[in-house]
């Protein structure tokens, strides 16, 4: 395929994943958030050639075979998901986020979370969501 | 296991049943449809304002390579105009450019790189015209004409309407205080953009997948727009990412429906872009209000004169309708005997107006709170005081003359946020403030009106069935954007029909399968579908309990019970599987429909109007009490909200957590409106095109927020409730105004409240006037 092909093409048209979202294409809004090498980078900003021998994560692949991933859970518990289209964005970014920093405060978590954007929810239930969260994943979920 | 089925219940928190395919990117939206061999399809958009079109040159277009077909008006087959009540837009522009975002020409082409070269090289010829961006001087008789064939020049509609004699009641007033408020477009922002999906299926019908609020409608829209018949058309409308009513009307449909009429029998995908969004999506009308208010010494509201302007750009949309709704809430939630409100709504050539969550009524509410401080300031008296002294109760009558039939809580919320730690509180948390940071509170008091109106029928058709397989095919007929009424269907059904989540099936619209049942808008979808769907399936339960007990050779159905997945006979224990009653019912026997009609207004206004109304007066009415914390910064001019608190009278509340979700979500973009969503035009283009340059609110600029129902009982609702969409839009606005002049004694009149404007405000000690 072509080298600049942009990341987040080849994840929904190539790969049939259309779980990764675009809201702006221009790296304003987070909906593109994936995990590459386990870190949140925004797929429409990335092209194909620096995907080069990393490895990629998307919101399809979070979940284990018979259970959510904690994060995941929590969203859908605590009401924070209600048009769903900034979710797999915000839940890779939370992701990222408890991996950095584990025992997060509310304040923590809004920064964390600042690159994604919501229109529908205002954010509180996200935030709740990713505090229930964080103990679990330290349990190990 | 994470969701554990629970037999739903109304009133129990019941999560919402699209969160799970939503949380692990399953679900699929308009805009996630893609095939082996399908086509994109996109507009060349007209850049200038004001233009007579002559000669488009599409040829070096056509000529690129992986490019299928360039299409412009000359390819339309039907009368290319489209429009809601008027059939005022082209699909494709054939005579007169009226704004930037008008399409010229459609492109059909392999892949994205080749599509945007395509239209790169699409030119096009044209006579520029004299342009108008001021809906006031718009009216002026020298101002360029939008529509030319339009007998009152730029003017859509005239609405004038009285109770009482104002004038003669103003001069018996004590008080009188005159108000003038300017407020901005605003952009929806959905993380969606208007996306689409269209094909040929085998009958050659045209089949359409949209992110829309409106697949009935758009249906008839489309056939007349392409010379369609209607017949030949389907709608299907998935979850959308985020509408609120900027998804309500054609977007993509009618041009993704030329495309596919041109696409070879590929299937077609349009998809725009943030900037196209912005471009071409319509936004909520800017307006300039002027408002005189007077009261008795003891503040007793006593008059009230609104003059109101609105601009709904080159296209009638639903403008008409959104100013009298605006007109209808211009005196909020108060007695005043004595009103006389009129309302312009004129065409300019700046971008499309049209509905936007709250509809009109956040800019009226913008004022109007407003004003309510301003006297309460020259009275003396506090401001939540002469709310409860003037707000309306069940019988009063409203600020256009219509009797408050249904519940009216607006009183209860008022007395509930007295009650609230946070009011009770304000005075110690104002006198904390830290080095160069001045505190405030603001109040705002707040009707919303739910429906139609008394002309267009706010109906539903909902639709039951019971599959081979015994589960209970439960039907929504009105768009999901968001606001979880497809889980609301399951609940109501659920809850009336003894199912669980595993139990029933649910599908979303499709004019195909399911029956007509209006748009989601106007705080309708659950009270008018809801109450459409409990007769159903009262009336289906009822159905299946005759056919269980002709099974169990009983005499009555009394004893019976609906299980999840069966009927059992309660006094022997004995239980019928849903699979086997599916069995033996006729396929006719097996669907269940019902038809609601929601009530309206019946009493005659004294109104005046340039052309006939739609949309005024309403019967049903929500109300919220509002109350924030803000905090200033000296130095930058910055405000930071602390904290919000709503009380709002919904009726009874059927799921705790969608609920706060709508009240939540509509705070923010209210506190957006207010704050930060600052669109800026200038001879018709847009200047902040895209969202880095249209700042709406993050997770750091949204506090926490408390929600308070008040539930009271309404009798006509779906077990007591009332429209929750858009009430909580309309609060933030004018109390974060009020909050700012608490203060530091400024009161800006045009928002947003930026931090430039807020420091210049200060600097001056006076507040912006604007000119009329």
């Amino acid at each position: 395929m072509p080298s600049d092909r942009r990341v987040i093409d080849i994840l929904r048209e190539d790969l049939n994943l259309t779980g990764t979202k675009e809201g702006c294409g221009a790296g304003e809004c987070g909906a593109c958030t994936i995990l590459v090498d386990g870190e949140s980078r925004l797929s429409c900003l990335m092209l194909a050639a620096q995907l080069e021998g990393r490895s990629v994560t998307t919101i399809e692949g979070i979940a284990s075979e018979d259970r959510l991933h904690p994060l995941q859970e929590a969203f859908v518990e605590h009401g924070a998901v209600q048009c769903g289209f900034c979710i797999p964005g915000m839940v890779l970014s939370a992701v990222d986020l408890l991996q950095r920093n584990p025992n997060p405060t509310r304040m923590e978590i809004r920064q964390g979370l600042s690159g994604n954007l919501c229109r529908c929810t205002g954010y509180q239930k996200i935030v709740d969501a990713v505090e229930k969260a964080a103990p679990k994943m330290k349990m190990g979920g | 296991m994470l969701v554990k089925s629970d037999i739903f219940r109304i009133g129990r928190p019941a999560l919402r049943v699209d969160a799970l395919s939503k949380v692990t990117g399953q679900e699929k939206y308009a805009a996630d449809y893609y095939s082996p061999n399908f086509v994109w399809a996109a507009v060349k958009r007209a850049g200038v304002p004001h233009a007579r079109l002559k000669n488009i040159a599409v040829e070096a277009a056509r000529k690129l390579p992986g490019v299928l077909s360039v299409l412009t008006h000359k390819d339309v087959p039907g009368s290319n105009r489209q429009g809601i009540i008027f059939k005022d837009q082209p699909v494709l522009v054939d005579t007169k450019i009226r704004h930037c975002g008008d399409a010229i020409a459609l492109v059909l082409a392999e892949d994205k790189p080749t599509l945007n070269k395509a239209l790169h090289l699409i030119s096009f010829d044209y006579e520029p015209l004299p342009a108008i961006f001021d809906p006031v001087k718009a009216l002026e008789e020298r101002a360029p004409l939008v529509h030319e064939d339009n007998s009152d020049g730029n003017l859509l509609q005239h609405i004038s309407v009285k109770v009482g004699n104002a004038k003669k009641a103003f001069l018996e007033c004590t008080t009188v205080i005159e108000g003038s408020f300017e407020v901005p477009f605003q952009e929806h922002a959905y993380l969606e953009t208007e996306a689409g999906w269209a094909y040929l299926d085998e009958d050659g019908r045209l089949v359409i997948v949209a992110s829309t609020q409106t697949p009935f409608r758009d249906r008839f829209e489309i056939a007349s727009a392409l010379g369609l018949n209607i017949d030949k058309i389907r709608v299907i409308a998935p979850y959308l990412g985020g509408a609120f009513g900027g998804k309500d009307g054609l977007t993509v449909q009618s041009l993704l429906g030329l495309a596919a009429l041109n696409s070879q029998g590929r299937p077609v995908k349009m998809w725009w872009d943030r900037e196209e969004s912005f471009l071409a999506g319509v936004k909520r009308l800017p307006a300039r209000m002027y408002y005189r208010l007077g009261a008795k010494a003891d503040g007793t509201l006593h008059a009230l004169d609104c003059r109101l302007y609105f601009d709904t750009g080159p296209y009638a949309h639903l403008s008409s309708e959104i100013m009298a709704l605006a007109m209808e809430h211009a005196g909020g939630p108060y007695r005043i005997p004595h009103t006389s409100i009129k309302g312009w709504c004129a065409y300019t050539n700046n971008p499309p107006g049209g509905p936007f969550r709250g509809f009109g009524v956040p800019q009226v509410t913008a004022a109007m709170e407003q004003m309510i401080d301003m006297l309460a300031a020259k009275l003396k008296m506090d401001p939540l005081e002469i709310r409860r002294q003037n707000a309306v109760r069940q019988g009063d009558r409203n600020c256009v003359g219509v009797t408050l039939v249904n519940s009216t809580g607006a009183l209860d919320c008022l007395e509930t946020l007295a009650a609230h730690p946070l009011w009770q509180e304000r005075k110690k948390w104002k006198e904390s403030a830290g080095p160069f940071k001045r505190r405030g509170v603001g109040l705002a008091c707040m009707a919303h009106g739910s429906g139609y109106g008394p002309i267009i029928p706010d109906e539903a058709n909902a639709k039951i069935e019971l599959t081979d397989e015994g589960k209970l095919r439960i039907f929504c007929g009105v768009s999901d954007m968001g606001q979880g009424n497809a889980s609301t269907c399951l609940q109501i059904a659920g809850d009336i029909l003894g199912q669980d989540a595993d139990s029933m099936e649910l599908i979303l619209p499709d004019t195909d399968r399911s029956l007509p049942s209006g748009s989601a808008s106007a705080s309708r979808c659950t009270y008018t579908y809801g109450n459409a769907l409990i007769r159903a399936a009262q009336a289906f339960k009822q159905r299946l309990f005759e056919r269980a007990s002709t099974l169990l050779m009983i005499p009555t159905s009394d004893d019976l019970s609906l299980i999840p997945g069966g009927i059992r006979h309660l006094p022997s224990g004995k239980e019928v599987p849903l699979s086997q009653l599916a069995q033996l019912m006729d396929p006719s026997e097996r669907t269940c429909t019902h038809y609601y009609r929601a009530p309206v207004a019946q009493e005659k206004l004294e109104l005046h109007s340039s052309s006939k109304v739609f949309g005024l007066p309403h019967i049903l009415f929500s109300y919220a009490a509002h109350l924030t914390y803000l905090e200033v910064d000296e130095l930058t001019g910055e405000i930071e909200i602390k904290t919000y608190l709503s009380v709002s009278d919904c009726g009874r509340v059927i799921n705790p957590q969608i609920y706060e979700q709508q009240i939540q979500g509509g705070i923010a973009q209210g506190l957006g409106y207010a704050l930060s969503e600052d669109f800026i035009v200038e001879e018709g283009k847009g200047l902040t095109p895209d969202l880095s340059t249209y700042i709406i609110p993050t997770t750091l600029d949204v506090p926490e927020m408390v929600s308070i129902p008040v539930e009271i009982d309404e009798p006509t609702g779906p077990f007591g409730l009332k429209g929750i969409g858009e009430i909580s839009i309309n609060g933030p606005l004018p109390a974060v105004a009020n909050a700012l002049a608490d203060a530091c004694g400024i009161r800006i009149s045009r928002s947003p409240f930026t931090p430039e404007r807020v420091l210049s405000a200060m600097k001056e000690k006076a507040p912006h006037e604007v000119k009329p």
